[in-house]
């Protein structure tokens, strides 16, 4: 495949500064007797996938993720939904979230551990947590946002009921209620690492304070930090696919 | 064929914290089955108020509306509102937009009541199309074909070319009014273009300035397809301006003995 002038030049530039980092680091690396160089680094992850226990912590990390967004976002949008729909639901709910929302998932650890235990439960709680309000905050501004003509054209038709909720209004806050979905899951992907550094025993987070205190093994501290990083990237990835389907592109398009 | 309107005493204020804004003064307005009625007013008058009124979006603070005998407290699917900027869901393909809205009958009949109106309005082309892939006269047209599709007696119209540029505007027009006699629904529409009302109208009710009321209503006994190049035309236009309180210039005033001294350039006609 034949790139184009601006197609090299968005991939050539990156790609230089990427290099002169690992360049630099590889200078500064070279004398210390603890911090790794970016080859010991590559040669700590494949020992790690050789052992499969990379693979055990980012399936252990991601599943927990899972669970604990999948449940924020369950809940959230269809109360997000209501909250934006109905006002005095809304002018109810609404001082007690803005008084949450400000406090860190992280400041949570300890009830998360006095309710929930260590490992199991705790960092999902946390990860529910983190993403639950990003998600309710956008799906209710998603619903205040609604074009008047769209509700107008529903009372017209009498398209009332569910039917006015599922086809009508979700649909009309989906495109920003996508938006909240994506910044939950970036929060949700920072917290977990957080939360497996303080309440569990496993996952990446736990990789890289396992790494550090039990092994003192920084190439393994540096390639777990990668790997967050580039899991980080493909999440949001995925995220922005999903503000491509055709069924939201028009709020973006514009 | 049903879809006659009666407006009696319509009065509407708007009350905010610095007081009370009257709208409507005392609105009354007859449409008769299968008419076509434009309202024009200089802007901000309330007649987009009244159609609103006309339609259930809003209530009068006296009077009432009844359709065909029976009073309106809401908007339902007897009539259909087409706002000047199209409504129609831009998250759902056309044909999807067109068949969501019919409730109540067979999927086929939906699929067939679907493909007529598409065709009518000649987008059958665009039926898998999204809202956004349109342009802003494809998209008043699947406005219409959704309002169509679900049988509606009587259509309300505000302001439906406003958005659209000046040729497209005309074509739209044009195809409207095509439509419109084929189908013969009571139309109300609302204008501010003296020249759409003459084109579209069978009688032209003016309205007056804010706290509106209705100044007169001229009939338009002009014969379709009509031309603004007409004598006829040109004279009403002249009249309704006039009655808006509008003289484009008074020293220039249509002195109607004049056009016939002007030669085409295209040559003869």
């Amino acid at each position: 495949m034949k790139l184009g002038r601006q197609n090299s030049l968005r991939v050539i530039a990156p790609a230089a500064i990427l290099l002169c980092v690992l360049a630099l680091w590889w200078l500064a690396a070279g004398g210390s007797p603890i911090f790794p160089t970016p080859w010991q680094v590559v040669l700590g992850t494949a020992e790690m996938v050789r052992s499969g226990v990379l693979w055990k912590h980012i399936a252990t990390s991601l599943m927990r993720v899972s669970v604990g967004y999948f449940s924020a976002v369950a809940l959230a949008i269809p109360l997000g939904v209501l909250m934006g729909w109905f006002e005095p639901l809304n002018r109810a709910l609404n001082p007690l979230f803005q008084l949450l929302r400000p406090i860190s998932p992280i400041a949570w650890t300890p009830l998360a551990i006095l309710w929930f235990g260590i490992g199991g439960l705790s960092p999902i709680f946390l990860i529910f947590l983190s993403s639950f309000f990003p998600v309710v905050v956008a799906t209710v501004s998603g619903v205040h946002g609604v074009e008047r003509d769209y509700i107008r054209a529903a009372r017209n038709f009498e398209l009332n009921g569910p039917h006015f909720f599922t086809q009508v209004l979700i649909p009309a806050a989906l495109p920003q209620i996508i938006t909240g979905m994506r910044i939950g899951l970036g929060v949700a992907w920072l917290v977990v690492v957080t939360a497996e550094m303080i309440a569990t025993e496993s996952g990446l987070g736990y990789l890289i304070i396992d790494a550090r205190n039990a092994v003192t093994r920084y190439d393994l501290v540096v390639s777990a930090m990668i790997i967050i990083g580039i899991i980080g990237l493909v999440l949001d990835g995925l995220m922005r696919r999903l503000e491509q389907v055709d069924q939201v592109r028009w709020r973006y398009a514009r | 064929m049903p879809g006659e309107i009666l407006v009696r005493g319509v009065w509407k204020s708007y009350t905010d914290r610095r007081g009370s804004l009257p709208v409507l003064e005392g609105v009354d307005l007859e449409v008769g089955a299968g008419e076509i009625v434009a309202l024009i007013g200089p802007s901000g008058c309330g007649k987009s108020t009244l159609l609103n009124i006309v339609a259930g979006f809003e209530e009068a603070d006296r009077g009432e509306i009844r359709v065909d005998g029976e009073r309106v407290t809401r908007p339902n699917r007897k009539s259909i509102l087409m706002p000047q900027h199209p409504s129609i869901f831009p998250w759902v393909t056309v044909r999807r937009n067109l068949t969501m809205v019919q409730n109540g009958i067979s999927q086929e009949k939906r699929d067939q009541r679907t493909k007529h109106y598409l065709d009518l309005v000649g987008l059958s082309a665009f039926a898998d199309a999204f809202p956004w892939q349109l342009s802003g006269g494809m998209r008043q047209r699947v406005e219409l074909a959704r309002a169509l599709v679900v049988r509606p007696e009587i259509l309300y119209m505000d302001e439906p070319f406003a958005a659209l540029d000046a040729l497209t505007r005309i074509q739209i027009r044009g195809e409207f009014l095509r439509i419109l006699f084929q189908e013969r629904h009571t139309t109300l529409l609302v204008t501010h273009d003296v020249e759409e009302a003459l084109y579209l109208a069978d009688r032209i009710v003016i309205m007056s300035d804010r706290p509106a009321r209705i100044r007169c209503i001229v009939p338009v006994p002009l014969p379709h397809p009509r031309s603004q190049f007409r004598m006829e035309f040109a004279v009403l236009k002249d009249d309704i301006l006039h009655e808006l309180g509008v003289d484009p210039d008074e020293d220039v005033t249509l002195d109607r003995a004049d056009v016939r001294g002007i030669e085409s350039p295209f040559g003869g006609r």
